[in-house]
Order: C-alpha cells, then structure tokens, then sequence
C-alpha cells in the first residue's frame, strides 16, 4: 500500500467527518426550523462523503479497517482534518462563516481532483462536488446576508472572520504527502488554488461589507497530525462515546 | 424582538409533465433563500424537478363564507358534464 495515498485520503475523509459531525450539533436548536433542516441536510452529506472517503482509505491500507474502523477506534493524533474544520460552532454566525470558509475551498479542491490518475478517488470526487456546490452557495449567501444584515448581525460576522482566519492558511499548505499526490497526478497542488479561493472569498466578502483581515499568520497541524487544537478531543468523547462504550456495536 | 421572516408557500413538480403541486409553506429572508430552504426542507427524498415560491401575502384567494354563491350555482348545471358521449372502449380511461 502506499503510505501517502491513505494519509491523502484520511485527509480528507476526516475533513468531512469532523465538519460533519460540529455540523449535526446544531441538529434540533438551530435558529430555525429551515436552518435545522438545511443544516442537518449538510451534516448528512459531509458524512457521505466521508464513508466514501474512508471506506476507500481502509482498503488502501488493507489492514482490514472500514470507514467505522476509522472514524470511530482512532485517537486525536491519527486525525487528519483541517483544524478549521474542529473548532467550536460558536453563534450561527460562526457557523455560517466556517463553513463558507471550507466550502469555498472544498468546491475547488474538489474540482481539481475530478481529474485525479485515480478514477476511485475522481468519482469521490466527482459526486461530491455535487453536494458541495450547493454547500457554497447556500453558506456564500447566509454569509452575505448576515454580513450586510443588521448591525449586530455585521458584526457577530466580522468577528467570526477575525477568529477563524488563521486557520484558512493551512489548507493551502503542502508537504511530503502533497507533493507525492501531485508526482502521481492524483491531486492538485494545494498552493495552486489559493488565487481562485482569494477572488471567491474577495467577491463575496466584498457584497457581504465584511473586511478580509490583513494578517497572514496562520496555524497549523491538522492536516498533518502534528498539533490539533483542544476542541477535536472533546468533540471525539461525544462522537465516539457508544463505540468506545460498547466495541463494534451495531443496531 | 427579531421579526419574522416572511412566509412563502412552496409549489413542487415532481416529474416532466405534471403541474406544480402545493406542499407547505416555510419562512425566508428573500425568494432566492426560499428556493434554497423548500430544497432543503421538501424535496430531500428526490421529490422535485422545479419548484416555485410564492410570498404567502401576495397570494389573493376566495373567502369560504362565499362558497354559496361561488359553487352551487354549478351544482345542477348537469349538461357542462360531458357525460352524454357514448367513449369507445379503446380509449381507457378519460
């Protein structure tokens, strides 16, 4: 098996989950009942995705894991997400602004690997994008008609872009993993995306009448299991509780 | 106190030649997030092709106590029925 293909896909698989999952807390007290719906619906698509994405990681490794394996008998130091995707949902807002940050990217990422070497991972690819093109418009306009809402609502909005704009760095980094991605042709250079998210980012923040922070400083760690922040332990005792609990479970 | 968003009644079509059926209503800000939230809220088990949102107040509609004068004078108005045409049994069902 090759090390840098399953560390690839459990990048992003474990992006999906962990948004997935910080996305399915809303489920039942969002603002309302048309967000807890649209919500949830988002939530059940990431994790889609993420069966898709693990299913094929584990047979990658051929160990004999599944994406259950995977998602649920890991520990924080195997995870491999985004670090923007672990943070805390804060007020909808906040929400609303992660997940366009992440949307923006994932549209783009995602329509570079529908021309992967590799036609598994060009299907993933290829179905999601589906889902994740709607993602992004419905997040691009939530954020646009929050930022440019009311007073309060503008400036619960520039806030959440404040605190979540150090972790858009990091997904345009790229290591070892990366560059053997790109050897192989089966993903794109994460840096050669960053001028397309900057001119989405830049229009919609722009009709949104929020500022883009001028600070380019940006953490990192999760991409590469080196240092994730301390929500993605406490999100994993609530995911992963009923596993841990009780091994295998099934119903 | 925040107020309401407006309320839209939300029409669906199903398939390629059937008309847009009434489903329920939601609320939303404005008509582009009302497509987005009857997408998200009726059409998740692949129900629709196209959907239409009408904003609740802007639809006019008759008022009950007048179905008197509306609907009965139809009543013994037999001969608008074309029951009278003898339908040759290849055509099936009308």
């Amino acid at each position: 098996m090759s090390a840098a293909l399953f560390e690839f896909l459990t990048r992003m698989g474990d992006n999906t989950l962990v948004l997935g999952h910080r996305v399915s807390e809303w489920c039942g007290i969002a603002p309302v009942l048309e967000e807890d719906i649209a919500l949830a619906n988002t939530a059940l698509d990431l994790i889609g995705q993420t069966t898709l994405w693990l299913s094929l990681a584990g047979e990658v490794e051929g160990k004999g894991r599944d994406a259950d394996a995977l998602a649920f008998h890991r520990d924080v130091w195997d995870f491999r997400n985004l670090l923007i995707t672990e943070q805390p949902n804060g007020d909808f807002g906040q929400t609303m602004m992660r997940q366009f940050l992440f949307d923006c990217w994932h549209v783009l990422y995602l329509d570079a690997l529908r021309n992967s070497s590799d036609a598994r991972i060009a299907a993933i690819a290829e179905k999601s994008l589906k889902e994740v093109t709607y993602h992004f418009e419905r997040s691009a306009e939530t954020v646009i008609g929050l930022g440019d809402g009311t007073e309060e609502s503008h400036r619960r909005m520039q806030a959440a872009l404040n605190r979540l704009w150090p972790f858009v760095g990091e997904m345009f980094d790229s290591d070892a993993v990366d560059q053997e991605m790109i050897a192989q042709g089966i993903a794109p250079d994460p840096q050669a995306l960053r001028p397309a998210f900057d001119a989405k980012l830049t229009d919609v923040m722009a009709k949104a009448t929020l500022a883009i922070p001028g600070d380019d400083f940006s953490h990192a760690g999760g991409r590469n299991g080196a240092r994730h922040t301390e929500h993605l332990g406490h999100m994993l005792t609530q995911m992963q509780w009923l596993q841990r609990a009780y091994p295998d479970a099934t119903w | 106190m925040t107020p309401e968003w407006p309320l839209w009644e939300i029409f669906i079509r199903g398939q390629h030649g059937l008309s847009h059926r009434h489903v329920g209503s939601l609320h939303a800000p404005d008509a582009e997030m009302a497509i987005k939230n009857a997408r998200d809220v009726y059409t998740r088990r692949n129900e629709g092709l196209s959907i239409w949102v009408v904003e609740a107040s802007k639809i006019a509609a008759s008022s009950p106590e007048e179905k008197g004068p509306l609907y009965e004078p139809s009543n013994d108005k037999v001969y608008r029925h074309p029951t009278f045409f003898d339908i040759p049994d290849e055509v099936g069902a009308m």
